[in-house]
């Protein structure tokens, strides 16, 4: 039973992830056919030079032919070439990898708060708390993220002075140890910050709300009839069952996140995947898109599918469905 | 309700229909009304669509070309003359602002008219039909519901041609599939109920019943779900038009705050990048209002709440 639940949904997150390989494949190719041509075009290339760089970025033969040529170098870790500078696309994700985990972690972390303003919240609606952190909440989920960024980077960095402007450390820093963490520190402070103000609101409405529903429920009733005080009744009945909704939005948000990382990453020229999709936009360097787009995605699947068998094991009544 | 007091009983049942409904919309505005802050977001949005409507009588597009700016002062604070100041072109900033509520209001109904309209279709066939289209067609959403949207949002627009069309394309292609999921839900629940039964046993064919009974059952619940994917499709174009993928031949408040970008940030130049912001989060959020304290009028489930 147990086993048989993780498999189906390890299947659908496996026929997502398939579904994304063909997607992006096509995508690429049926609105563009040869970019290379489009890309070059107006400069003086001989037709052999042409012909070179399409077999560089397989682009010769049918489209099943290059289908299959894509899928074996993905399945070798090999996501083509950039257009920019001529690198490997897998090392030039590589790089950015780490600084975006490091900023999306942490503000999924600081977001994450949210779930216990909204537990509060939701367990007193209709109080003062409750009003100004869900009038709170509704006005940060109105504010595109990179909006606030700009505001932060006004008011905190340039005017203030208190956090650098950008970056992942100072230039030129030769800092080790425990003052370049510390430095990065300084430099994540305002980004992290920014997502995480950004995505607060969404936990906080969700967990509420799934508080409301529970709060309905007979064995509250019955904590309180055995003589259980209310905190603990909210802390042992009531929040364990709210708890649901919540982790299925954090996988969700997960992805969002990352979206707003790239607007976010590109103000604070934090080196991430974000900026990264950034600056292949400028061009666009469509086989860095596509790795970046295929990298995002898979993220996505996994914390959903890490999110779907978490579900199964705090709510065992889904297992059978 | 006096429904059979103001209707004879020789009244058409289409009119004893329309009856019911102007009563129960007539309750639902009542309801609405009551709600303070949802009229005040209801004034707040009359205004920025008046706005929206007003900017080509009052001003033409071609006072903030650049060609006709080469005379305005550059990145000029606000004064008398210019109430928002100018870029660094010499351009209106007011200007900007005012012509940018139009294109943000235009993409932020036409995306969700686009969105709603592809999640309903997709939601009545699968709760609907059941069986293997509903197995497919859930199996679809599934997919674009895990598929992070805002990367896909700007993989596609990249590749399609920068206009507005292919902004309201493709952000109702990308996110529709809540909506999918909710009227697929709802209609699970109201194709149970006695009365489809009883339609069905009279030989009401599929597309009778969809249309008399299910459609109409789910109508507030899509309402409700509209005003709230606005503020959705408002924020996406914001933010690909920030990320340089907007219609160029377009002012919007996202393209705005793209064009002023860093560079006015780090200058302390505000008035070049608060007012677009401001004005993003106030629709936003009137929808939003507006959105929970329809969904609490038409759905007496959250009543209380």
């Amino acid at each position: 039973m147990r086993a048989g639940f993780v498999i189906r949904k390890l299947l659908g997150a496996l026929s997502t992830l398939a579904f994304v390989v063909v997607f992006n494949f096509f995508l690429f190719r049926i609105v563009n056919p040869n970019p290379v041509d489009s890309m070059f075009r107006g400069r003086n290339l001989t037709q052999e030079k042409l012909d070179e760089i399409t077999r560089k970025f397989n682009l010769d033969g049918s489209k099943w032919d290059q289908f299959v040529g894509y899928v074996r170098q993905l399945l070798h870790g090999d996501l083509g070439l950039s257009f920019k500078g001529n690198r490997p696309v897998a090392t030039a994700i590589g790089e950015a990898l780490w600084p975006t985990l490091l900023l999306v972690g942490t503000s999924t972390l600081l977001a994450m708060l949210g779930i216990t303003l909204g537990y509060r919240a939701g367990w007193r609606r209709g109080s003062r708390f409750d009003s100004t952190a869900t009038s709170l909440s509704m006005i940060t989920y109105a504010m595109p993220e990179f909006w606030l960024g700009m505001v932060f980077l006004g008011v905190f960095a340039s005017k203030l002075g208190w956090f650098p402007v950008g970056g992942l450390e100072d230039p030129g820093s030769t800092a080790t140890g425990f003052a370049a963490l510390l430095d990065q520190v300084h430099h994540m402070v305002l980004p992290a910050s920014v997502l995480a103000i950004a995505y607060v609101g969404e936990y906080m409405i969700v967990a509420r709300s799934s508080m409301i529903e529970t709060l309905r429920e007979d064995y509250l009733q019955l904590a309180r009839a055995k003589g259980m005080r209310e905190d603990e009744v909210r802390r042992r009945h009531a929040v364990p069952n709210a708890r649901l909704p919540v982790v299925s939005l954090s996988a969700i948000n997960f992805g969002f996140i990352f979206g707003g990382a790239i607007a976010v990453e590109s103000i604070f020229s934090w080196p991430g995947i974000g900026q990264a999709t950034y600056l292949a936009l400028q061009g666009p360097d469509l086989p860095m898109l596509q790795g970046l787009f295929l990298l995002i995605s898979a993220a996505v699947i996994l914390a959903n599918l890490v999110a779907d068998v978490l579900y199964g094991k705090l709510d065992p009544r889904v297992l059978g469905r | 309700m006096s429904l059979a007091a103001e209707h004879p009983v020789h009244d058409s049942p289409r009119s004893i229909r329309w009856a019911r409904r102007r009563a129960s919309a007539a309750d639902a505005w009542g309801r609405f009304r009551r709600d303070r802050m949802a009229l005040l977001a209801f004034a707040v949005l009359a205004a920025f669509v008046l706005m929206a409507f007003l900017a080509p009588f009052v001003s033409d597009r071609a006072d903030f070309s650049a060609i006709n700016t080469g005379d305005n002062p550059t990145n000029h604070p606000p004064d008398g003359q210019f109430l928002l100041g100018t870029d660094s072109l010499g351009r209106s900033m007011a200007l900007q602002v005012l012509w940018g509520a139009r294109v943000s209001l235009f993409v932020g109904f036409a995306a969700t008219v686009l969105m709603i309209g592809i999640g309903v279709a997709v939601g009545l066939a699968a709760g609907f039909f059941g069986g293997w289209t509903d197995a497919l067609l859930m199996r679809i959403t599934d997919w674009f519901m895990v598929i992070p949207f805002l990367p896909l949002a700007i993989v596609l627009a990249t590749i399609l041609e920068r206009s507005l069309t292919t902004i309201v394309m493709v952000i109702g292609v990308t996110s529709w599939p809540s909506t999918a999921r909710l009227v697929r839900s709802q209609v699970l629940s109201i194709r149970e109920r006695l009365y489809v039964d009883r339609a069905r046993a009279l030989g009401a064919g599929r597309l009778h019943i969809v249309g008399r009974h299910i459609l109409p059952n789910v109508t507030p619940l899509i309402l409700a779900n509209t005003t709230l994917a606005v503020p959705i499709a408002i924020l996406t174009e914001t933010t690909l038009s920030f990320l340089g993928l907007g219609d160029p031949t377009q002012v919007s408040w996202g393209g705005i705050l793209e064009s002023v970008g860093t560079t006015a940030v780090k200058a302390g130049y505000w008035w070049q990048y608060l007012p677009p912001g401001i004005g993003i989060v106030m629709v936003v959020l009137a929808f939003t209002v507006i959105g929970r304290a329809l969904e609490a009028v038409l759905d007496p489930r959250l009543r209380e709440r």
